[in-house]
């Protein structure tokens, strides 16, 4: 057996041959990837100057902090902080309120044309927002809700497809005999519900507690037509008047410094919470 | 959804024996109950507005008064608009760009990831992570990235002796800008096509290596068809968000320079909330809806041409 081992080598040889490709391949997208927030706090921590110098001062030294203080000093940033959060958290509640309630029943209650009313609830999930803005709108105007936060809160308490269709997948793994031994001990569909299952899906939980989390707020759209009041903004929403005010003087430290602040939530959520995430996008392959 | 998701057949079915009609009838009573809520929401939140919006499309209406009834005028006015026009053409560039190089990089970025080396997890992290991130921060990082004197980007082509353009303030380059820039989140599809990747057979690879196929000849024979149907689902969910850019275009170049970047619903926005012409608007949402309807139609109707089923294998 002679030319086995030159063809082993060979194969060896090509196999590092890639995986030093790969390396490199994945190490040039990294730096690519992750440049742009590099950029976003290093622009924080300069001066004004520093900012518009071209070529680009690609370290900031010394760092500017007082950036930071300075910002919140001009701009109430810790008040648009308050409303995100507020608003946030109403959202993660209602969310998963509703849509366990109804994930429960659908996958574990039986009733005819259940499976049928599950379908048109996903399809929603197909519907451009675009068809519903203006009615959603309208109805919310009508009920003297614009400028408060229940349009962006109350529907909340009502489900969402996507949300009712990742705790459903979940639920589908859990064994049913689990649930008829509690059935046995003579609890009630709530008390199974809340004490057997719940408990079981917990990953699935946090899955949707943390989509809801980064979607409301992320969510630009929504604040932007129902919030009028300055003092009623969410950091987003806040962040474009910022912008405006921006425009007129070169002060991109501070913008930056602010959108640094307004990532910080989200980035550190995703650092800790990887996996949740993760697991929630593999069941149900779709964007929150 | 219903290419991917087997359970949603239903995790209940084996179980039906035979069992009192009360209990049945409790059961049934008690699924209402769960389900009320979402349901209410469904009614309330998408079917009301659905129906609502398709009336409001054949009105005049401006929110003070009452809704004046105008037939098709609001199509016949859009379709002689030739800023409608020109939003289409934006939106559909957009797409036509964005999408296949999301489809693309995020799957080819995800075989490299496929590989069986060290620190793989961090390389993951660092690629999910900008997917997290959306939104109006985001958009301010990549106006200043862009910034024509000094941005990152003019500044690093600058360091090569290339003189960048002005991104966004140029009519040429804005829209393009702006597709760049979404290539920053594909790191969203990764757990998803690596979940699929890993559930590619292995001896499907061993057959094709004993053949003597090489890299492509794995790629083209087992890979690509074993998630074909996660590609036609993600194509689809990814033309509907494609559709629906705004935040990018209102905060990066307010839709300019020239309407270069004037997505659809940034013009659909401007003419809802500040020109209050909600019913042109609406009718600008049922149009959007139509065209996503009939192509989500076609997609799912060529879909046997190109997509592999593994139950057809199955059959066979």
């Amino acid at each position: 057996m002679a030319p086995a081992p030159s063809l082993r080598a060979r194969w060896r040889g090509l196999d590092s041959l890639k995986r030093g490709l790969s390396y490199m391949v994945l190490l040039a997208g990294s730096i690519l990837f992750l440049f742009p927030l590099y950029w976003q706090i290093s622009t924080s921590l300069k001066t004004s100057q520093q900012t518009m110098l071209y070529p680009p001062l690609w370290f900031p030294w010394p760092p500017q902090f007082g950036n930071y203080p300075a910002l919140l000093d001009r701009f109430p940033m810790l008040l648009y902080f308050r409303n995100s959060a507020f608003i946030s958290s109403s959202v993660i509640v209602g969310t998963l309120l509703s849509s366990s309630l109804a994930a429960y029943g659908f996958s574990r209650l039986r009733m005819p044309g259940r499976d049928l009313i599950f379908m048109a609830l996903l399809s929603t999930l197909m519907l451009p927002g675009a068809v519903l803005i203006i009615p959603q709108f309208v109805i919310f105007q009508r009920l003297h809700w614009t400028n408060t936060y229940r349009p962006l809160i109350v529907p909340s308490f009502f489900g969402s497809a996507f949300s009712i269709f990742l705790l459903r997948q979940f639920f589908a793994t859990i064994p049913l005999e689990l649930e008829d031994a509690a059935r046995l001990d003579g609890a009630g569909y709530l008390r199974t519900y809340a004490q057997v299952m719940l408990p079981l899906v917990r990953p699935a939980l946090i899955a949707v507690a943390l989509y809801s989390f980064v979607g409301t707020w992320n969510d630009f759209f929504g604040p932007l037509i129902y919030l009028s009041d300055r003092e009623r903004y969410t950091v987003a929403v806040a962040l474009r008047y910022l912008q405006g005010s921006a425009r007129t003087r070169p002060e991109h430290h501070l913008l930056m410094a602010a959108s640094v602040l307004a990532i910080i939530p989200c980035l550190v959520i995703f650092l800790f919470a990887q996996r949740y995430f993760i697991q929630g996008t593999v069941i149900t392959g779709v964007k929150g | 959804m219903w290419v991917q998701s087997p359970a949603l057949a239903g995790p209940r079915g084996p179980r039906a024996k035979a069992k009192p009609s009360l209990t049945r009838r409790r059961e049934a009573i008690a699924c209402v109950l769960f389900i009320a809520p979402a349901v209410f929401g469904f009614l309330a939140f998408a079917v009301v507005p659905l129906c609502a919006s398709a009336g409001l499309s054949l009105t005049d209406y401006d929110l003070a008064r009452w809704p004046r009834w105008v037939g098709l005028d609001n199509y016949r006015t859009l379709l002689s608009d030739p800023l409608w026009w020109q939003a289409v053409r934006v939106t559909f560039t957009y797409a036509a760009i964005a999408v296949p190089l999301w489809l693309v990089n995020s799957l080819a970025l995800a075989l490299v990831l496929n590989q069986n080396l060290r620190g793989i997890p961090i390389f993951r992290t660092v690629y999910y992570l900008p997917a997290t991130l959306s939104g109006v921060a985001v958009a301010m990082l990549w106006i200043w990235l862009l910034n024509y004197r000094a941005g990152l980007v003019n500044g690093a082509l600058g360091l090569i002796g290339i003189k960048g353009p002005n991104w966004l303030g140029d009519k040429r380059w804005a829209l393009f800008s702006i597709i760049v820039m979404s290539q920053w989140s594909i790191g969203w599809y990764l757990p998803i096509w690596l979940g699929a990747l890993q559930g590619v057979p292995s001896e499907l690879y061993e057959a094709v290596s004993i053949d003597g196929g090489g890299l492509w000849a794995r790629l083209r024979h087992v890979t690509l068809p074993m998630l074909s149907p996660l590609i036609l689902y993600n194509l689809v969910m990814n033309v509907i968000w494609a559709t629906q850019i705004f935040t990018e275009a209102l905060l990066m170049t307010g839709g300019g320079p020239q309407w270069a970047t004037l997505t659809y619903m940034l013009y659909l926005y401007r003419n809802a909330f500040s020109y209050s012409k909600l019913g042109l608007a609406s009718a600008m949402a049922w149009l959007l809806f139509g065209f996503i309807l009939v192509l989500t139609v076609i997609v799912f109707r060529s879909s046997p041409l190109w997509v592999y089923y593994e139950s057809e294998r199955r059959r066979a």
